[in-house]
């Protein structure tokens, strides 16, 4: 799609050169979390709650204290009191108060001065609890018999009467649906259910703080967001943020999972009680699945009408999504919104209320609350495309957004993507791939709102004219990269003479997490201003040498020339030799920016994928997926790939085989990758990409967010492909190989 | 922790008999070092097999079975390429244990003590009739590997009691075995389910039999009638049915995280038929 207003031609953006981090990961140099070491440094270990439900009636530390090598104890009576709304929430969650909430929850934490010293220690301290009732499962939680977890839970939004594990409601919605169902020509309403899931990073949570006698201290760690690793330490602690220097290390993978913090305030608390001596805290895989946040599970309702020829005349859904034990933690306030996000539709009502259960506090995960929604409103489009036998991408094309679209949740939708994913799906080998016996295809659409959010970046020209790029979002998909490409590409320098670092909380203004898909668009963005502050400033700097106003002096290919018919003639000043002698010439030339970026356009997806089912064991194969996706521009088009490959994955393991499965007696009965089943390379075919490039308005170089809108229609395509291939539809994930064969047995009768 | 290298099974025996504390054998440890790093148990005494003598080799026996020894890693059975041609059914099930990395330790002996219902390896042998040597402080002894399980996690083995080797029978001609496990996904995964046949051809009938299940039940479990429903069969149809039966009925396994009582009924007549037809395939020469 040309338009006018965006810039094409680009030297560097759009190329696939290697990322500067990955010589070092690749040869194991990389340092992540559990890297880090200090000398006189301790170890950690934490006592975990082994209830779902228990009022803890004593704590005795005295065997582990009696240990040689055993340096400090923390509980919750070490921790300041008086905190209120999520600071309490936080701090409860990273030692219980009086009552341990969910199987897996901190009840004290020890430093010692070795791992196993620690582990033995842990052991050691006696808790005393008394179990209390229970309850895990979403729907279950707000049965009238259902004990209230947390009375006093609900904020202003929840009308009188809904049970008391009821912490938030939302509704919005516009139209009357009532008149768009009696217009259409089939009305159908079921319950979908998602289970938990969990991010799946494969880096546990790590972290080395160090904390001394004067509230001053220090921490390293494995975060997306080490700003809010610091500000949300330090009130649950009550220090001062500027007290607490926090540096992000490399990282394997976040998912939204850190952009919180779990354990990391307990190091700085041990710290301080063993003296100030640094203490280190790495998490087991079982400890960061009972006791990190997953994401939400899900129940459901929806209620879709729509015309024999496709059009959709009125939707409506209620969602009941529980976040653990803690309110504010279940993503229905962005479920709601991704709900119909796709559609132009003429009616529409939203309803959802949040729940609070025995579980850990949810965290976010890679575009919250947009899979689950997905898997309802997509599943019901396909089962009536099916039921009218109408092609599913004809029917999305027929009542998907388009550019100007009044959207679902409100706004108007500027330039969007959705409809050139589906005429590129429409066009791609895989759509009119004929299909064997017990093979079925599946189609759905996707949606991320994207994020801009608070952003500080620096860039400093080197003596030699090369660039440094200091940002506060850790790299996890590859944006330093990008942003090194966008910066080269505006100061006509090659990509090598770039190098972009992800700097301390010391070294920049407040920074969000790396979340909501923003690294790349929004510290691009502001790197981009910062080089075009310090391309101001050299070109001033020839001007002032060339005697003639700056005004007159142009920056292009990495060179300051002299502009128009009266600048005069003087031979390009290259940023090489402004950079050498900067120094007499007014100083070091650098460029800041900081904003809470604005500009952020959505990105639109939609997945085709075909499987085979195995009709006497309902296990399922995947025997192709493509993911076509609007990026925007693609700056480096390798690792937007990466990101659509990788939704792809992570929402195959959600629709098949991953959920969190809890035991009668509230424990969670799957804590280790053997049972958890995330996908195996081997249970991937090579994902098939397609980049759509729809340039964002909002951003110099045209960038949309692309990180999150791939998880989304995995779920809903899987389950369509499943009951193309079986006859029988999942309403209910995932969709595993019991569940299957059970529902193709009951369909046989 | 006490950790001892012995150089024979009769110092191993006397070393496990005086133990008065936890005592583990460590053969590949891919299940004991998992174990004592998640903390599931802390040894006093720690048994290391590999400084015996023998325990790394695959020899041939005098009446042309295999004797394998206790610390030989499933990547040597499965390039052992007689091995591979008399017993691909054992082999391909200790091939399904664990990562590339888990199989340049795991051992067959180990499989069999873990004491896994769901072990891989077990079904096979079970289906093969492996003989198990077993070494104590009073001497040697040969056992049915049958007789080993007795429970989730235990075994028959005596106080001071170790196994030294694991003895598989001659293949017979025109013999085949084969083992297939159910997971939801494709590697790095435990049984669901697990079956192996093994069986002789007398021309195209099933002249001997022996069906084993895994994960069905408190142990691996040998069923004499899944046998008794292919042999003297040519493995038609009819034959594959009254085997699914028989393995369904033979099937006594309970719900859990990893699947339905009713889902592993029905799988272990769906393995079975599937297990059975390669292993028939097999003693017929043909590829499978």
């Amino acid at each position: 799609m040309a338009r006018d207003d965006v810039k094409t031609g680009y030297k560097l953006i759009g190329t696939r050169p290697n990322r500067p981090d990955g010589l070092d990961k690749v040869t194991g140099r990389a340092r992540y979390g559990a890297d880090f070491s200090l000398p006189g440094m301790l170890w950690a270990a934490v006592v975990r709650s082994p209830h779902a439900h228990a009022r803890i009636v004593k704590i005795d530390a005295s065997k582990a204290l009696a240990l040689e090598g055993v340096k400090a104890v923390v509980t919750r009576a070490d921790l300041p009191t008086g905190l209120t709304g999520e600071d309490l929430n936080l701090q409860d969650n990273t030692l219980a108060g009086d009552r341990a909430l969910y199987d897996g929850h901190a009840v004290a934490a020890v430093a010692a001065t070795s791992q196993l010293l620690a582990q033995d220690a842990a052991r050691l301290i006696e808790v005393e609890y008394e179990v209390l009732p229970h309850v895990t499962d979403v729907d279950a939680a707000i049965a009238p018999d259902a004990p209230v977890i947390r009375p006093g839970v609900a904020d202003y939004s929840v009308p009188e009467g809904m049970h008391g594990n009821v912490a938030r409601y939302m509704e919005f919605g516009h139209g009357d649906v009532e008149a768009g169902f009696a217009a259409a020509d089939v009305v159908r309403e079921h319950t979908y259910r998602t289970e938990a899931t969990h991010q799946g990073y494969i880096e546990p949570h790590a972290a080395v703080g160090q904390l001394g006698e004067d509230g001053r201290g220090e921490m390293w760690v494995c975060t997306q967001g080490h700003w809010y690793i610091r500000r949300m330490s330090a009130a649950v602690l009550g220090i001062e943020a500027a007290n607490l220097r926090v540096t992000p290390s490399e990282i394997g993978g976040g998912f939204g999972g850190k952009t919180t913090i779990f354990m990391e305030p307990l190091t700085l608390a041990l710290s301080k009680k063993a003296g100030g001596r640094p203490v280190k805290l790495v998490m087991s895989r079982s400890e960061v699945l009972r006791a990190t946040g997953p994401t939400a599970s899900a129940s459901m309702d929806v209620k879709i009408g729509m015309k024999k020829d496709g059009t959709i005349t009125a939707g409506q859904v209620y969602f009941r999504m529980q976040g653990g034990a803690f309110p504010g933690m279940s993503p229905i306030g962005e479920a709601l919104p991704c709900a119909f996000a796709c559609y132009d539709i003429p009616a529409l009502k939203h309803e959802g209320i949040e729940i609070i259960t025995n579980r850990p506090k949810a965290a976010a995960y890679r575009a919250p609350g947009s899979p689950m929604a997905a898997f309802a409103v997509e599943s019901m489009i396909d089962e009536l495309c099916r039921e009218l036998n109408l092609d599913p991408i004809e029917v999305r094309l027929k009542n998907g957004a388009k550019n100007g679209s009044k959207s679902s949740y409100g706004p108007v939708y500027d330039v969007i993507g959705l409809q050139e994913t589906l005429q590129a799906a429409r066009a791609h080998p895989n759509y009119s791939i004929p299909l064997g016996p017990n093979q079925g295809r599946g189609v759905a659409s996707g949606f991320w709102f994207n994020h801009g959010g608070e952003t500080s970046v620096s860039l400093a020209i080197g003596e030699d004219g090369t660039a440094t790029v200091s940002v506060g979002t850790p790299d996890i998909g590859g944006s330093r990269a990008s942003i090194g490409l966008m910066v080269a590409e505006h100061l006509g320098i090659p990509y090598e003479n770039v190098r972009v670092n992800v700097v301390e909380t010391g070294a920049l203004g407040v920074n969000e997490p790396t979340h909501g898909s923003r690294a790349t668009f929004a510290s691009g963005k502001a790197a981009i201003e910062a080089a075009n502050q310090a391309i101001r400033e050299m070109c001033r700097r020839a001007a002032a040498e060339w005697g003639i106003e700056p005004e007159a002096v142009e920056w292009r290919d990495g060179a300051a020339h002299p502009a128009g018919p009266n600048a005069g003639k003087h031979p390009p000043m290259t940023i090489g030799e402004i950079g050498a002698k900067m120094g007499s010439t007014g100083g070091p030339i650098s460029g800041h920016h900081e904003v809470t970026a604005g500009g952020y356009g959505a990105s639109f997806g939609t997945h085709v994928v075909d499987v085979e089912v195995d009709p006497e064991t309902g296990r399922t194969t995947v025997l192709r997926y493509l993911v076509v996706q609007d990026a925007g521009t693609a700056i480096h088009p390798a690792y937007v790939e990466g990101q659509y490959q990788g939704g792809a994955a992570q929402g195959i393991g959600w629709a098949l085989n991953e959920e969190y499965i809890y035991g009668p007696d509230g424990r969670l009965q799957n804590p280790v990758f053997l049972d958890y089943r995330i996908p195996v390379a081997s249970d991937l075919p090579m994902i098939d990409t397609v980049i759509i490039e729809v340039p964002n308005p909002g951003h110099p170089y045209g960038v949309r967010g692309v990180g999150e809108t791939g998880i989304t229609p995995p779920l809903p395509a899987i389950a369509s492909a499943i009951a193309g291939a079986t006859g029988v539809r999942i309403r209910s994930l995932p969709c595993s190989p019991p569940k299957v064969l059970a529902a193709i047995k009951a369909a046989k009768g | 922790m006490r950790y001892h290298t012995p150089t024979t099974f009769q110092d191993a025996a006397a070393i496990a008999a005086a133990s008065t504390g936890t005592l583990r054998f460590l053969a590949g440890g891919t299940d004991v070092l998992v174990q004592m790093r998640a903390g599931m148990v802390q040894p006093d005494d720690l048994i290391d097999l590999k400084h015996i003598p023998g325990v790394d080799r695959i020899e041939k026996t005098p009446e042309g079975g295999w004797r394998i020894g206790v610390a030989v890693p499933g990547i040597v059975l499965g390039a052992h390429k007689e091995l591979v041609r008399d017993w691909p059914g054992v082999v391909e099930g200790m091939n399904l244990v664990g990562s590339t990395q888990v199989q340049g330790r795991a051992t067959l002996a180990g499989n069999l003590c873990n004491g896994s219902p769901a072990a891989d390896s077990v079904p096979g042998l079970f289906a093969a009739g492996a003989v198990v040597t077993v070494t104590g402080p009073k001497g040697s002894r040969d056992i049915p590997v049958e007789q080993v399980p007795v429970g989730p996690g235990r075994t028959s083995l005596a106080k001071g009691e170790v196994i030294s080797a694991i003895t598989l029978p001659p293949r017979a001609k025109n013999g085949g075995d084969a083992y297939l496990r159910f997971i939801p996904r494709t590697e790095m995964d435990i049984a669901v389910v697990g079956c192996a046949v093994n069986l002789r051809l007398d021309g195209d009938r099933v002249a001997e039999a022996r069906v084993a299940l895994g994960a069905v039940a408190p142990t691996v479990i040998l069923s004499e009638a899944c046998a008794q429903a292919i042999i003297g069969t040519t493995l038609d149809d009819a034959a594959l049915a009254a085997l699914a039966k028989a393995a369904k009925g033979a099937a006594k396994p309970i719900s859990d995280k990893r699947g339905t009582k009713e889902f592993r009924i029905e799988v272990a007549g769906v393995l079975a038929r599937r297990a059975a037809r390669i292993a028939y395939d097999r003693a017929k020469g043909m590829k499978a």
